[in-house]
């Protein structure tokens, strides 16, 4: 059973279509990674799975209890302290009053954060340790599935490496499937199980690559390679790196 | 341990906040100090000395009759002030909710804060007689504006994708609101808020006079009618006293306790 199914998805804004017949599967405690060039619609097709935004077209399956997301900014709410962010999603999702400590604290320590960091607010914090709050806040629910939407991109490259073992760490450590939107093949590679191309114009799913052994197994010559083998024979992965928006009629 | 560091904390922003009065202080006493000087230039009559007014307004409010008057208009202005702040909020919310609301509005709001008070005061005094109704009323046509655009600004403006982060967590629409929206409303609210007490009482004690409605308006024109500058005076510093309590006893502790995170980023020594 998979955790996602997105069947025959269509979107459109304004009359112009953005997402159209696209088929995705993310299986249980698989993590997926969906590359494509910006302006493909690699954010919409993510909030329609998230359920942020309705599809057009298609049907949704979710097959999880409890979704978490992180984002590309990190969203935190600029009033509350690391600690009241990180909490935030437990209230609604149902976690007893006095439990909530431990789950913080729990959190905390996944996302590398320390007890003093955890009593600032957000504007004491950097970049790096407002993303960590981010993904701590995530992480926090005890997901079975995450959404990241270019989560690492305001990043820069040392500290970006660093997220991204956080996640590989996290995800094995809690068990839980992901759909990670990003256009740096490099992540991807790093990431996930699987990699799937958006077609450049948003038109279908233009193909899959399974990835030998799982996240984390890679060294770096092996996914550096991986990713010059991808690029120069690849055809699935010529487009990946245009930079032109989308254009608009 | 937690109670007692929060405790801490909080004496701590209390101490902070109780010593930001000398600033208000240093600009009561150059205040203070013009007056004298114009005392000094143009005599008793025209502008008494500060301290002398000092002396009639404690004379005043060691008066229980004067106190009860005082009290009078404070009540009016506050029940104005509080039909205003709840009308405001809740017509403000909803038009930031609702573009065509606010297109609406945006119009009539521009014909309600034409009309100057005084005119609402005369049309009030028709409909109501002079009584408290007169006075509370017309704070509200005169206060509602100021706290409706600052609600709905403040949800205009509301950064969304925090609703967006909260609904990626499983929040509704009413939790959306409560937890992040409304926050967020809160910053441009309270500075609204702020003035419009102030418009409360100014609105209150003009009303009372020009509609012999009692209270510090009536005592005013009692005054003025005997042209006793000092008594005036003494009435206007009293007004302001009860201001000042009302805004920094309630309004802007209420304030502070909601913006701390921006306390946080300034660094020492230009707080506030």
């Amino acid at each position: 059973m998979n955790a996602l199914t997105l069947e025959r998805i269509g979107h459109a804004y304004f009359g112009q279509s953005v997402l159209d017949d696209i088929h995705l599967e993310v299986g249980q405690g698989e993590v997926v990674a969906l590359v494509g060039p910006s302006g493909s619609g690699k954010s919409t097709l993510i909030q329609i799975a998230a359920g942020l935004v309705d599809a057009r077209e298609g049907r949704i399956g979710r097959n999880f209890s409890r979704q978490a997301m992180i984002f590309q900014q990190p969203n935190l709410m600029p009033w509350a302290t690391a600690r009241e962010n990180i909490g935030f999603p437990l209230r609604r999702a149902g976690v007893p009053r006095r439990d909530r400590a431990a789950r913080i604290d729990e959190a905390a320590v996944l996302a590398e954060l320390e007890e003093d960091d955890l009593g600032k607010y957000p504007v004491e914090l950097s970049g790096g340790m407002r993303q960590r709050v981010a993904i701590a806040r995530a992480l926090a629910v005890r997901p079975d599935f995450v959404f990241f939407d270019e989560p690492f991109t305001a990043l820069d490259v040392a500290l970006k490496r660093r997220m991204q073992n956080l996640v590989i760490a996290a995800a094995r450590e809690a068990h839980f499937a992901a759909l990670f939107i990003t256009h740096d093949l490099m992540e991807a590679i790093r990431i996930a199980h699987r990699i799937a191309v958006l077609d450049v114009r948003g038109r279908g799913i233009a193909g899959l690559r399974a990835l030998d052994g799982g996240p984390g197994d890679r060294d770096e010559a092996e996914i550096f390679a991986l990713r010059q083998r991808f690029l120069e024979c690849d055809p699935l992965f010529r487009h990946i790196h245009d930079v032109d928006e989308r254009k608009r009629r | 341990m937690k109670l007692g560091s929060a405790l801490s904390d909080r004496a701590g922003r209390l101490l902070d906040f109780v010593w930001s009065g000398w600033a208000g202080l240093a600009a009561l006493a150059l205040l203070a100090a013009a007056w004298q000087a114009g005392h000094e230039a143009w005599g008793d009559f025209i502008l008494p000395a500060p301290l002398a007014t000092l002396d009639a307004a404690l004379g005043l409010l060691a008066d229980p009759g004067s106190l009860d008057l005082l009290l009078l208009t404070a009540e009016r202005s506050l029940t104005g002030f509080a039909m205003a702040t709840v009308a405001g909020i809740v017509l403000g919310l909803t038009a930031g909710y609702a573009p065509a609301v606010m297109r609406l509005a945006r119009p009539l709001l521009t014909v309600v804060l034409g009309v100057p008070p005084i005119a609402w005061i005369v049309l009030t005094m028709m409909w109501f007689g002079t009584t408290s109704t007169t006075v509370a009323v017309t704070i509200l046509i005169a206060a509602t504006p100021m706290v409706f655009v600052a609600a709905a600004e403040g949800i205009a403006t509301r950064d969304r994708e925090l609703g967006q982060m909260a609904e990626a967590f499983g929040y509704r629409l009413p939790g959306r609101f409560l937890f992040v929206d409304l926050r967020q409303a809160a910053r441009p609210i309270f500075p609204a808020l702020a003035l419009a007490l102030g418009t409360g009482f100014k609105v209150a004690i003009m009303a009372e006079m020009l509609a012999n409605a009692g209270g510090v308006g009536g005592a005013l024109a009692r005054a003025r009618a005997l042209l006793d500058v000092p008594q005036a005076l003494a009435w206007v510093v009293l007004s302001v006293i009860a201001l000042i309590v009302v805004e920094y006893g309630l309004v802007r502790p209420m304030e502070s306790e909601l913006e701390r995170w921006r306390r946080a980023a300034q660094p020492w020594g230009v707080k506030r």
